[in-house]
């Protein structure tokens, strides 16, 4: 292994740590359909980026942050519609995306790719993986009691809309951290999955969060060593592993 | 005795319908007041711009310094939230920046045990919910508590031991209550003012003396008209 895959490894494990945070918050909030499926809005940027030779992730980034908007926007209200829209903006983005992307690429942007990381990339996915960490640390109170009773969160004074966008927006930055390496399509499934096996582990909120964490990176950490070992793609790997976690996760009986 | 809160023509529109129009009245530090009224005469709806949670117009005065604690009427809670009432606790008071230990204390007064504090909050009994609610809003000691009376899922004993509780935290913490109550004689008892509400501020004042036979039949309607519904009895309303 040289210094660059060394890289690829450390920003793998502790981008995992910051989905399954991200991700824990996701499944409690109940967006785990909308969270999952939410990655896919890159897909007609990371074209587009490709199209016009300029970085893919920059486009990547900005579908997805114009994406992120719109949810915020129409989860103000409610109800059937909001979903529907969600569902009906989320798969045409990546039927657009995958229309644009050269055919040669959109392998690479749909699933990633496991490419020796430049010490630059490195420092600025570890500066994002410890603003997701330290965010989720920083408004883990906020969330929780929005979680409880969004009518108690305002009367003790938490401002609901910005908290909301907030979490929107970290979210965003966690599907990009992990675009690179899981691709547009299955970036959202580590958000999810380890959070969701976590779930059926823990009913304490601190253990759930520490347990998604670890779910997620030991899901990257499995599925690098088997994408290697017998020379698959690394991020179906990833996902299969995380899947597989979740299934033994059911075993366990609930109280 | 100082006044604590002055409500000047308060009016609350939803979708530029009035819920609650030209409301006024005054309470003191340490008063006991009861908001009473029909169901949708807007008495939820006057506890949440008295905390400037929904838009509102007129003049709602707090005197500077008051802590406002909330106990809503009914919260639908994802029963499947992996929380417990200690953590939840936990995240008020940081985020009030106030100590752990006055969590312990206040839940003792609450009668929570250790083990009720532990329990994922979708496993807890209406009772104890409830009580984990009151004692959610008192952290932070507030000087001024918001209850609004859940109108079911609290059986009547229950209903009475949460009022003495009330009562009781009212004499030791000094606190001023608001009070929304269906329970007339829940406001003889410890109410030191009254507000009925019928989208305007029918009576307000000390309870014996505004609790008039014929404000009562102008608020919830003459008690004859339930008999002879099927006659047009709508004299009273306007």
């Amino acid at each position: 292994m040289n210094i660059n895959e060394i890289y690829f490894l450390i920003l793998a494990l502790i981008s995992a740590v910051a989905t399954g945070l991200v991700g824990s918050f996701a499944l409690m909030k109940r967006m785990t359909l909308a969270g999952d499926a939410f990655s896919h809005v890159a897909l007609p940027g990371l074209g587009l980026g490709i199209l016009f030779g300029i970085n893919p992730l920059l486009g990547g980034a900005a579908t997805l942050v114009l994406g992120a908007l719109i949810v915020w926007h129409l989860e103000k209200r409610s109800g059937l519609a909001t979903e529907t829209t969600i569902g009906v903006v989320f798969s045409a983005s990546l039927a657009i995306g995958a229309l644009i992307t050269p055919s040669e690429d959109l392998i690479e942007a749909l699933f990633g790719n496991f490419a020796p990381l430049s010490l630059e990339h490195f420092l600025i996915g570890l500066t994002a993986s410890f603003l997701i960490i330290l965010f989720i640390l920083k408004f883990k109170d906020q969330l929780v009691i929005a979680l409880f009773s969004p009518e108690l969160a305002s009367s003790s004074g938490i401002n609901l809309s910005r908290l909301n966008l907030l979490y929107l927006l970290i979210f965003t930055l966690t599907i990009i951290l992990g675009l690179r390496f899981l691709g547009a399509l299955l970036v959202g499934s580590l958000i999810i999955i380890p959070a969701a096996a976590s779930r059926q582990l823990t009913h304490q909120l601190n253990s759930f969060l520490i347990t998604s964490s670890l779910l997620s990176a030991a899901s990257v950490a499995i599925g690098i060593f088997i994408s290697r070992s017998y020379a698959v793609a690394f991020s179906p790997a990833v996902v299969s592993v995380s899947a597989v976690i979740f299934a033994a996760s059911l075993l366990k009986k609930k109280r | 005795m100082n006044t604590i809160l002055t409500v000047k023509n308060l009016t609350v529109q939803f979708d530029g319908e009035p819920v609650i129009e030209d409301v006024n009245f005054e309470l003191n530090e340490g008063e006991n007041l009861t908001v009473i009224g029909p169901n949708g005469s807007g008495k939820t709806v006057l506890l949440k711009a008295l905390m400037n949670t929904i838009p509102s117009r007129g003049e709602i005065t707090w005197a500077p310094n008051v802590r406002l604690g909330y106990v809503p009427q009914k919260i639908e809670v994802d029963k499947h939230l992996p929380l417990n009432a200690k953590s939840l606790f936990a995240a008020k008071a940081k985020i009030l920046k106030t100590s752990i230990k006055d969590i312990t204390t206040v839940a003792k007064t609450m009668g929570l045990s250790p083990d009720i504090l532990e329990t994922p909050i979708g496993h807890l009994s209406g009772g104890q919910f409830q009580k984990c609610l009151i004692t959610f809003a008192l952290i932070g000691k507030p000087n001024v508590l918001l209850f609004d009376e859940p109108t079911s899922s609290i059986d009547r004993p229950r209903e009475e031991q949460i009022y003495e509780t009330l009562h009781r935290l009212q004499d030791e913490l000094g606190l001023t209550l608001i009070l929304v109550s269906h329970d007339l004689s829940l406001v003889y008892r410890y109410a030191t003012k009254v507000l009925c509400l019928n989208k305007y501020g029918l009576c307000f004042g000390v309870p014996s003396e505004v609790l008039t036979t014929k404000v009562l039949e102008e608020l919830y309607g003459a008690p004859h008209r339930y008999y002879h519904h099927l006659h047009e009895h709508n004299g009273h309303e306007h």
